[in-house]
């Protein structure tokens, strides 16, 4: 084809390289220079990979992690089948299907320290609705000083939160299933059960990669709900990756290690982005493949 | 099995709307194979969902083997369905799919797999039994489908919507085949919704053609062709369809812009006791050429078209247009056909209605 | 201007489309491009409209090579199978807009719109929406947008596919009036040989990628060079089977010998594939000679006028032509008739050697 063409494109995306170098490539350098170096006031000099090692053997940090995995798993355990078990609950017509997306989507309009400060108050045993009725019932419900109490509580605060997003995508690739594939299940009997697993599951799948992949990504950078909430405690019981990182950074002023741990941190999101979009990618292709081959017409 | 009584049937899709259906009343019989044919919109959909449950006719009733089953639920009706498009169990096996209707059905493992082994063979899937559903071409999928309705042997009917409008033109023949075969072998009941004539004719031993949620006949594809009951049955089914001109009667005869063509005497007769305004039809492939010394009907000819197997010919009597296929070793002379419109061929329709024996009004 | 295809070659990812295709088309002529889905109708079309780069050859326009040329230079308009028109524009509108985009005069745009309306049969229509349309119309919309700029090359890619079959009839009817005299290369994609013979003008076999064969569409069908042409150019296909010739008689099915025809009796001893078609298949024994052969019968397709009877004759697929309607059981014994005279042979390297209409190889 043209070539001259494709020369006037690359043209046209040139703004955009330029606005990511200046957002993404830039800062991402710096912090590269900076996990290199030991900076003290105005002189710096070439530490290597000390910093990456210093960070590596941090027992706190590795606690953090682990936290952090703990964290990112276990939500992604719970939203996942309770986003597909609420979108399959979802009425899928009428005013009732209207109603019932904007009540669920209200929980992802909140902005996110708004969630932290309103779970802040309505956890709390003196004037917080379920803090108090929890309290009342008899249990000793302390977000401050027990640290199961606050882990559950981010945990269910971010289902609240994220929940709705796996039932909005998940309610999307429902609707997009044809009413022909429920008539032949009504007409071979099938239970709702065996309609789920051999209809709509697998007709789910590409939407619950997406879904995986951006809770994934989503809840191991959280950082706002919890600061707010709990500020990381007790004790650091609910200190995650990024609030060390924010500690680390703003509060020390240890540029060079929180620069090493900043790209460790990215390379941990990457590989396992990585993996998804590997994941995708395969699944797709499997799909071509089925769809026969050569498509010439 | 069953046989489908369709008992004052019909249907507004809102109170005091207009009918998408209009009322009607059909028997069609125990093991055989019925088409609805008809353009978009005529209504062929609404009656097949109607039968199979998915929609609440307004008015009537749908009897199957005499019970009233209107108000029962797609699967309490003991159908089998096959779609426009395939709809299989993509993460399932050929054989799991076709098991599937059966194990939901509590059936003993060996009699499933029995039975399955049995239809597979019937629709020439054993070699593929083992493969997922999913990697297979579209029309194993449908047959896959249809092997999920047949798999049940005490199912009433099976009701298909337009199912081969994926396959590979090339490739719909085979898969006509394997409709026809199924039919002659299990004396099922089969109701088969399109609006494609071939479709319609090669599956059905019954036709009901269907315009504006009228049925305007039913009739086997060889009644449809010699003598559609309406006027757009004769459009509809042949290529082209039937001509058809205005006509007015005198004694034995009709006057076609003066010119006198014989139309059978009991035709006449009834069509001088109707009335109506009347309009000659006759088929493009039943005229045939007037042989030397024989008169007839001289034909303007306008276009010839040469189709390989034969020859189209487009022409006019006075202002009517009409259409002559002719065989392709025919010679024609560009000025002009001498054509003769044998007897029995040569029918008369009043307001529309075929005129005569087999013309009566449906509705 | 005419269109000349070199060489052309297209292929992805290893995968051969189009394979070598030399191709000239003239001006003020139709040219039908017919094959099965897949055979490489629409990217030969992409080609030819600059859409598609090529691996290897050239594409020119009066002999200007244009393949590197953009298709937004180029003279052209398409119609597709999928009825695409602007749903927010009335029918005016959508005609009118490749001439507005060419700043033509508000006068002549409107004339331009009317006529080609008209010519289409859809000038009542103009102040509708596509929406509101039957698909036939639809149809006809798209096609007076691409003829109204009266393009060098019009491309047309199976446009009647999606129609119901008596719009089809309708349409196609009107196609070859409708290109008859204008001034441009008019290049129509097919699977349908009844349309390739309808629209007349040249036709172009494709099969996997590659042009079998190119000439006036009656010569191509009466004379079809292998037996894939048959297979493609013949709907339902040509019936084959394998025969030996040997001193003046052909042997089919360990039968007794057979004379040869006339336009056969210059053939060599060997061994060759014989083939006829369904229309010269009879029912009943036509005398004068005639050969008879009994099948089974595989199932009856009816279309309206005609009836296809699929037979399997020593376990070969053949079809038999009967007028009318004929209503005939599967697995039903059925005796088919020909006349020798009727016969193509086609020799082991799958040439035509012979057919009724010619006196090939004399």
């Amino acid at each position: 084809m043209d070539k001259r063409e494709y020369q006037w494109a690359w043209l046209m995306v040139l703004p955009v390289l330029v606005l990511v170098a200046f957002s993404a490539v830039i800062p991402l350098m710096t912090v590269v220079n900076y996990s290199l170096q030991d900076i003290l006031g105005r002189s710096a000099f070439f530490v290597g990979a000390e910093w990456f090692e210093e960070t590596l053997n941090n027992s706190r940090l590795q606690a953090a992690l682990m936290r952090q995995f703990a964290f990112s798993f276990t939500i992604l355990a719970i939203q996942i089948p309770l986003g597909i078990g609420i979108a399959l609950l979802m009425p899928k017509r009428g005013w009732q299907a209207s109603a019932v997306l904007i009540l669920i989507t209200m929980p992802l309009l909140v902005p996110w320290n708004v969630v932290g400060s309103m779970w802040q108050i309505f956890t709390r045993g003196d004037i917080g609705l379920a803090g108090f009725i929890i309290r009342e019932l008899g249990y000793d419900y302390n977000i401050t000083a027990n640290a199961v109490d606050a882990w559950v509580t981010i945990i269910i605060m971010d289902i609240w939160h994220w929940t709705p997003l796996v039932a909005l995508l998940c309610y999307s690739g429902l609707r997009s299933i044809p009413e022909a594939y429920f008539q032949a299940a009504r007409i071979d009997r099938a239970s709702k059960w065996a309609t789920f697993r051999y209809i709509q599951l697998p007709k789910l799948t590409n939407v619950l990669v997406i879904a995986v992949l951006l809770r994934f990504m989503h809840s191991f950078m959280i950082y706002a709900e919890p600061f707010v909430l709990t500020g990381g405690g007790p004790g650091s019981s609910t200190t995650f990756l990024s609030q060390s990182l924010a500690t680390m950074a703003i509060a020390q002023q240890d540029l060079g290690p929180s620069a090493a741990f900043s790209i460790t941190y990215f390379l941990i999101i990457l590989a396992v982005s990585y993996v998804f979009y590997v994941t995708i990618m395969n699944m797709q292709k499997e799909k071509a493949a089925q769809q026969g081959a050569g498509g010439a017409e | 099995m069953a046989r489908i009584e369709l008992n004052n049937l019909a249907h507004r899709y809102a109170p005091g709307g207009e009918y998408a259906l209009q009322p009607m009343q059909h028997v069609w019989e125990d093991g055989g194979a019925y088409a609805l044919l008809g353009p978009s919109g005529c209504g062929k959909t609404t009656l097949l969902n109607i039968i199979s449950g998915l929609v609440q006719p307004s008015e009537g009733q749908v009897l199957f083997d005499g019970v009233d089953v209107t108000h029962r639920s797609t699967e309490e009706r003991n159908i089998g369905q096959v779609f426009q498009f395939p709809v299989v169990y993509d993460t399932m096996t050929v054989f799991q799919n076709l098991a599937f209707p059966l194990r939901n059905r509590k059936m003993a493992e060996d009699y499933v797999n029995r039975r399955v082994r049995q239809v597979a063979e019937m629709l020439s899937l054993t070699d593929v039994l083992d493969r997922r559903a999913r990697n297979l071409t579209a029309d194993a999928k449908q047959k896959i489908s249809l092997g999920r309705g047949l798999v049940r042997e005490d199912v009433s009917a099976v009701l298909f919507d337009e199912p081969l409008t994926v396959i590979d033109p090339h490739l719909k023949w085979q898969l006509r085949r394997k409709l026809r075969e199924v039919h002659e072998q299990l004396n099922l009941t089969l109701v088969y919704v399109t609006h494609d004539q071939t479709e319609a004719l090669t599956f059905a031993d019954k036709v009901v053609v269907m315009l504006a949620g009228q049925v305007l006949q039913v009739g086997t594809p060889q009644e449809l062709f010699e003598r559609p009951a309406h006027t757009f049955v004769g459009y509809f089914i042949g290529s082209p369809g039937m001509n058809f001109m205005p006509c007015e009667l005198s004694g034995n005869e009709a006057l076609v812009d003066g010119e006198r063509i014989a139309i059978d005497p009991a035709t006449a007769a009834a069509a001088s006791q109707n009335g109506g305004s009347l309009q000659l039809g006759i088929r493009p492939e039943l005229v045939r050429l007037a042989t030397e010394g024989e008169s007839g009907l001289l034909l303007k000819v306008d276009q010839v078209e040469d189709l390989g197997e034969h020859q189209l010919v487009t022409g006019h009597f006075g202002s009517h247009q009409f259409h002559v296929r002719l065989d392709e070793s025919e010679k024609i002379n560009s000025d002009g056909l001498r054509l003769v419109f044998p007897v029995e061929h040569t029918l008369l329709y009043a307001d529309e209605h075929l005129v005569g024996a087999g013309g009566a009004k449906h509705g | 201007m005419s269109l000349v295809l070199e060489g052309v070659s297209r292929s992805v990812e290893g995968v051969p489309y189009l394979d070598n295709i030399n191709l000239v088309c003239e001006r003020g002529e139709f040219n039908v491009l017919l094959g099965l889905t897949r055979a490489g109708k629409t990217t030969l079309m992409r080609v030819m409209a600059g859409l598609e780069p090529l691996n290897a050859g050239r594409v020119l326009e009066d002999g200007v090579d244009v393949s590197k040329v953009s298709v937004r230079k180029r003279s052209l308009g398409m119609v597709y199978q999928q009825f695409i028109n602007y749903p927010a524009m009335s029918v005016y509108e959508n005609i009118a807009s490749p001439l507005r985009l060419e700043r033509l005069p508000k006068a002549d745009i409107d004339r331009r719109v009317r006529d080609e309306a008209a010519r289409l049969g859809i000038d009542h229509l103009l102040d509708r929406l596509p929406s509101e349309l039957s698909g036939g119309q639809q149809q006809r919309c798209a096609m007076a947008r691409a003829l109204v700029r009266d393009a060098k090359l019009i491309l047309l890619d199976e446009p009647l596919v999606n129609l119901d079959y008596k719009l089809r009839e309708g349409l196609r009817s009107e196609l070859r009036a409708l290109f008859a005299d204008r001034d441009t290369v008019v290049v129509y994609a097919t699977t349908e040989p009844e349309e390739a013979l309808i629209l007349g003008g040249k036709t172009a076999v494709l099969h996997e990628g590659r042009l079998l064969q190119h000439g006036p569409t009656a010569e191509v069908y009466r004379n079809p060079v292998n037996t894939t042409v048959t297979q493609v150019f013949a709907d339902p296909p040509m019936n084959l089977m394998q025969a030996r010739i040997e001193d003046g008689q052909f042997y089919v099915d360990g039968r007794e010998g057979i004379e040869l025809p006339p336009h056969l009796s210059h053939l060599a001893t060997g061994h060759y594939t014989l083939g006829l078609r369904p229309h010269h298949l009879f029912a009943s024994d036509r005398g004068q000679g005639s050969v008879s052969l009994v099948g089974e019968v595989e199932v009856a397709e009816v279309a309206g006028s005609v009836t296809y009877i699929h037979l399997d004759v020593n376990h070969r697929d053949w079809v038999v032509l009967e007028r009318g309607v004929h209503t005939v059981h599967p697995g039903a014994r059925f005796e088919v008739h020909f006349h020798r005279r009727h016969l193509y042979v086609f020799d082991q390297q799958d040439r035509l050697v012979a057919s009724p209409d010619s006196e090939l190889g004399q």
